[in-house]
């Protein structure tokens, strides 16, 4: 069975410097989408993946990656809407590049669909209200 | 059959008047046919709810012993005006706190700044106040600190300059760089197009030409109750219009205010409008009475037939250049997607069309259950334009 998940991968300092995901290409057929890559003042490594394959290298793939010290959460954790804040603008709308932000056209009232948030971050800022928040 | 605001007041006082908003009042003119929608309803209710940067409040503190003449204040480090008597301040709405970094770390959040005072203010929040002065035999204090809320000081007002602009540009960037604008961040070579204003729901779509809405017309005001005080800063109403009198570019502007005591952060929330500043959006709703087929006729307009201009703000609007792209419907507006020069742009509003909506209905139920009564205005707004037809574009 394929599936397809949204990771956030921490690294430690000692592994920034390695080349641990094309390893989940070579040994495991795991396809990859980088969706944000950052490196913390402290030299810790976050990466955010959207990961496609069959579900048991999937999980040999998740497994080879927690050996190498990296932690795993999934994605959806990680972006949230405050939504007492939200004013149903749609100032995000502009930014989203995925659609995970999208008005319904009869409400008028401004969706997350956490599914398709790829968390770039880049309605954090621009929501006016600051309803959307990030959340490591 | 023309109505004045005394008999529909009278209506108001039984419970008996009819209250549609502006969006239903579109759909019973459209059934029943404009006269009979004119008899049978007596208010029709707008809104609008935005971010408004010529916002503020002002507000009397109290003295503290010994009295005061305040020189400077800060309001959680927001600088305040003070050069008015002893201790009444202004604070306004894009006024940062002293500590910000502005854009110099660009773009720059602008996290708190006099909106967000106002809003902590009527959420019941307690606030920190800094003042000093050079002291004088009369008002020897030099110094002040404490907390202040809504309860402990003597009165505040929201005094808004000019609010509920009827109508505003669509903004698009055709440079090769983002930009962060007051109207909200513009992708570069028309990523997207960025409107402001709640279209057929807006106040001042629906009385076009200043019919109802005049000096002292009792409002919905940040959830509480305000007035309008005149004609707003830059009130414009030479524009050229649409046959139903609405003007295709931005043009009248409203002087707005009212108590804060009553107000609530739902409908004063504040803004920070990346690498711009900080805001204030404002909730507003107005009653505008069904006096006659005129008053109804133009308060049924629909998004379709609201004109907006499309303006770049990467060149033209800073430069001052007048220079318009092209016009465009708020009905294509809201669809989500419109065309510019032969390119789908995708759309976005700055304006809250579902709060807008609900602020129309909050009022519809202000009056309907009798607290809320319609105001004779004391006099009518300037308009330069006329309602013939021949003389609209």
């Amino acid at each position: 069975m394929m599936v397809r998940h949204k990771i956030v991968l921490h690294f430690p300092h000692e592994q920034v410097g390695k080349p641990v995901v094309s390893k989940l290409v070579r040994d495991f057929d795991i396809d990859f989408n980088i969706l944000k890559a950052s490196i913390t003042p402290r030299e810790e490594g976050i990466l955010v993946l959207e990961v496609t394959g069959e579900q048991k290298n999937y999980l040999k793939g998740l497994e080879y990656l927690e050996s190498c010290g990296i932690k795993i959460q999934p994605l959806s954790q990680d972006i949230k809407r405050d939504e007492a804040k939200c004013t149903h603008c749609g100032a995000c709308i502009a930014v989203c590049p995925t659609e995970a932000l999208t008005i319904d056209r009869a409400t008028m009232e401004v969706s997350f669909d956490d599914d398709e948030c790829a968390a770039c971050e880049l309605c954090i800022k621009v929501c006016p209200p600051r309803a959307m928040e990030v959340h490591y | 059959m023309a109505k004045t605001i005394a008999e529909i007041n009278e209506k108001i006082k039984k419970g008996e008047a009819v209250v549609v908003t502006a969006e239903e009042i579109i759909d019973l003119v459209d059934q029943k046919g404009l006269e009979e929608a004119a008899r049978e309803v007596d208010v029709i209710t707008t809104g609008t709810f935005g971010p408004m940067c010529s916002s503020g409040a002002f507000i009397n503190l109290g003295h503290p012993q010994p009295r005061i003449k305040i020189s400077r204040a800060w309001l959680n480090d927001v600088p305040v005006f003070s050069g008015i008597a002893a201790v009444d301040i202004y604070i306004g709405a894009t006024e940062m706190a002293e500590y910000d970094p502005l854009n110099e770390v660009y773009p720059g959040g602008f996290n708190y700044g006099g909106g967000h005072v106002i809003e902590d203010l009527v959420a019941g929040k307690k606030v920190y106040l800094r003042a000093d002065s050079y002291g004088t035999d009369c008002y020897p204090g030099r110094q002040w600190e404490t907390e202040i809320s809504l309860d402990s000081v003597k009165e505040a007002w929201l005094y808004n300059p000019r609010n509920a602009y009827q109508n505003y540009n669509v903004a698009v960037n055709l440079s090769d760089r983002v930009l962060y604008t007051y109207m909200g961040v513009l992708r570069p070579q028309l990523g997207n197009a960025n409107y402001c204003s709640a279209g057929q729901l807006s106040p001042l779509f629906n009385d076009p030409l200043f019919k109802t809405i005049g000096m002292g017309t009792r409002i919905f005001l940040g959830g509480g109750i305000g007035y309008v005080v005149g004609h707003g800063t830059q009130h414009n109403t030479g524009t050229a219009r649409t046959q139903t009198g609405a003007p295709i570019r931005p043009s009248g502007t409203l002087d707005l205010s009212g108590e804060l005591r009553g107000m609530s952060p739902r409908w004063l929330t504040g803004y920070s409008m990346v690498g711009y500043g900080a805001s204030l959006a404002v909730g507003i709703g107005i009653p505008i009475p069904a006096l006659n087929e005129e008053v109804v006729k133009a308060a049924a307009v629909r998004d379709e037939d609201l004109i907006a201009p499309i303006v770049d703000y990467s060149l033209d609007y800073p430069q001052g250049t007048g220079k318009v792209l092209g016009e465009v419907d708020y009905a294509q507006l809201k669809s989500g997607r419109i065309e510019i020069d032969g390119k789908e742009v995708m759309t976005a509003a700055l304006s809250s069309y579902s709060r807008a909506r609900e602020i129309a209905g909050v009022l519809k139920d202000w009056i309907r259950s009798g607290d809320f009564t319609l105001t004779q205005p004391v006099d009518l707004l300037p308009c330069e334009a006329r309602c013939d037809s021949e003389e609209v574009s």
